[in-house]
């Protein structure tokens, strides 16, 4: 299993859109993929569920990945979170 | 081509596909179903529809308006691949063997609340799209249009339009309404004068999900929505559309003129207004002033009363919109067929001659002060006047002036700027037109309201279709209540306007100057007509002096 941390730094947080971007690249690959917020956790390939940890600006999320594609499928979120959140 | 008679509530003519008004889907019903599997494909069918009935969307935002504003509906297509979402749609058909809507329908409110739970305001407002989405595929499911604005300019045809709808229709996608309920006095019917639009109501015509995006000639001039037109029909009609045009630029070109009699008086023409959001069309008609600005719109759809502040903002920005000309605002009238429930109004057999307008705010004279405040303080920002409806003796006007008394003095003491604003009454009631030789020494000007005159000279409720012939408003008692009223307000030298429906009868034009009256408020779409037919009319001695 592979993970990463990262602090929030746009201003309304994991809002529907990039949540939906998320979602459509952690669809990508094979492994499981969760985003954890606090106590809550979410699968990162459901968009209402990403939606619903309610990760505002400021707070800290970590991203899990297992399975098959588990280096490339971090690499990439990592990528993502990095340059748009 | 096939051919529906009405009753024309706007002239002219419009010309476009049917966009079907379906009912609110809140009214799903639980039914049982005995093909679980094929409803299941029912629901991803119409699943699938409603993707790309969002896929449209988003490129025609995108195209009209830009990248921001269609956003939306590139979210509205991702929660609608929500794996959670289907799975529970897909598990309450399985196991409760129940039809797609129901099951949509629960879902949707399920996940709606959820985000309405969260702590973070933004993902508490898209709990709205999760709404949205569930009643996309539930209208998908009924067969029914999808939202109510249509994606191009429509005739609008609905059983009955409630004011709650229309408000949230966009104004320039409506080319007409057509209603197959409703009196020639409704409020689609208002609606209609106020936008311009041509428009039917009363249509004996059976509503089907078939007819929606039919093409259609909706005709204001005779009242007939003719389906599937043939082609001597359509060159027709275009050709008589061609002339309204034409006509309306000559109004056009009364912009800017004054409202001036071919003798030489002068008369104000000013507009009715039922929301802040109707200025634009004060101005595009030229009207002179605002001289009914109905302030009900500020208390209904909303759960509680609104507050002094909130009243103020709203009065000063009109007050301030209309830089220095006049605006008359009435005050709360409320009751009868409009109300807002933290009134606790109840039930009346008979709301037009119960407990409505200022009876209601001499009762709840708490109510009445915080419009009162709003309205005297606004007054510093413009050239306001305030306006009290369905007064029937003096006492009323003589407690009025109390409050009002009491008002100004708490505002001079808390300090707050007001402006000591003229003081008018509507003349509704018969009583109030045979007793106007009195209530004229106690007021600043009269202000008569037709619509509700003639209901109640007349006997005749204006919301009961049934007895429309009995509501005419140029019956001579009417009339005779109109000039007694005018001769009245000027022996004690206050003015006198009428801002029913009827001032904006140009067949009456002459007569209501004839009897002296000094000025007309009528919808913003009546303003030019009106001018036109003021210009051509005579005032005479009597109306001279």
């Amino acid at each position: 299993m592979k993970k990463f941390s990262y602090i929030i730094t746009d201003s309304v947080g994991i809002h529907a859109r990039p949540a939906g971007i998320l979602v459509k690249l952690a669809s990508q690959y094979s492994s499981e993929i969760t985003i954890s917020c606090g106590e809550k956790t979410a699968d990162a390939k459901k968009l209402f569920s990403v939606m619903g940890i309610g990760a505002v600006s400021g707070s800290e999320v970590t991203v899990s990945a297992n399975g098959p594609d588990e280096d490339e499928a971090i690499d990439k979120l990592m990528d993502y979170f990095h340059s748009s959140l | 081509m096939e051919i529906y008679c009405g009753k024309s509530v706007y002239n002219g003519i419009a010309i476009g596909k049917i966009h079907l008004l379906s009912e609110p889907s809140s009214a799903v019903s639980r039914l049982r179903i005995n093909d679980v599997p094929a409803e299941i494909v029912r629901f991803q069918e119409a699943k699938t529809e409603a993707s790309h009935q969002l896929s449209d969307l988003y490129e025609k935002t995108v195209r009209e308006v830009g990248q921001a504003n269609a956003a939306i509906f590139e979210i509205h297509a991702m929660m609608l691949e929500d794996a959670d979402y289907i799975t529970s749609i897909e598990n309450i058909i399985r196991t409760q063997s129940v039809n797609a809507e129901y099951a949509v329908s629960v879902t949707g409110d399920n996940f709606s609340k959820m985000f309405l739970t969260m702590d973070d305001e933004y993902m508490q407002a898209r709990s709205a799209d999760v709404r949205d989405i569930s009643d996309r595929i539930i209208r998908i499911l009924l067969g029914v249009s999808v939202s109510d604005n249509p994606d191009e300019p429509s005739i609008i045809l609905a059983d009955d339009l409630a004011p709650s709808r229309t408000v949230q229709l966009d104004k320039k996608l409506a080319l007409s309404f057509v209603t197959v309920h409703g009196s020639s006095n409704s409020h689609t019917a208002i609606l209609a004068r106020t936008l311009n639009i041509p428009s039917i109501i009363g249509c004996k015509i059976e509503i089907t999900p078939e007819l929606n995006g039919r093409i259609a000639i909706a005709d204001g001039h005779s009242g007939r929505l003719i389906i599937d037109p043939d082609d001597e029909t359509l060159g027709q009609m275009n050709r008589r559309r061609l002339e309204d045009e034409n006509n309306r630029r000559m109004l056009g070109e009364l912009k800017g003129k004054p409202t001036v009699t071919s003798d030489g008086r002068l008369i104000r023409l000013y507009a009715n207004i039922g929301s802040d959001g109707d200025l634009a069309s004060v101005f595009r008609n030229d009207a002179e002033g605002i001289g009914l600005f109905r302030s009900e719109f500020i208390y209904l759809g909303r759960n509680s009363y609104p507050s002094e502040e909130e009243q103020f903002s709203i009065y000063k920005k009109v007050a301030e919109t209309m830089a220095g000309k006049p605006v008359i605002i009435r005050t709360l009238d409320i009751g009868a067929d409009k109300k807002a429930d933290y009134f606790q109004l109840g039930h009346e057999e008979n709301p037009a001659m119960g407990f409505r307008a200022i009876r209601i705010c001499l009762s709840h004279p708490e109510v009445f002060r915080t419009q009162l405040r709003a309205i005297f303080r606004a007054g510093a920002y413009g050239s306001i006047s305030v306006m009290y409806p369905m007064i029937t003796s003096l006492g009323e006007i003589r407690r009025i002036k109390e409050i009002t008394d009491e008002v100004k003095a708490e505002l001079r003491a808390e300090n707050i700027e007001y402006a000591d604003i003229p003081q008018g009454i509507m003349i509704e009631t018969p009583a109030a037109a045979i007793i106007s030789d009195i209530l004229a020494d106690e007021v600043d000007f009269f202000s008569i309201g037709t619509n509700d005159l003639t209901q109640y000279t007349l006997a005749a409720d204006r919301q009961n279709d049934k007895i429309d012939g009995f509501y005419e408003p140029h019956h001579p008692a009417v009339l005779r209540l109109i000039e007694r009223t005018v001769k009245n307000a000027h022996k004690s030298g206050i003015w006198c306007g009428i801002c029913g429906e009827l001032g904006a009868d140009t067949k009456m034009t002459e007569t209501f100057i004839r009897m002296g009256i000094d000025e007309l408020s009528v919808a913003p779409s009546a303003v030019l007509p009106v001018r036109l037919a003021v210009r051509k009319a005579c005032a005479g001695y009597e109306g001279a002096k």
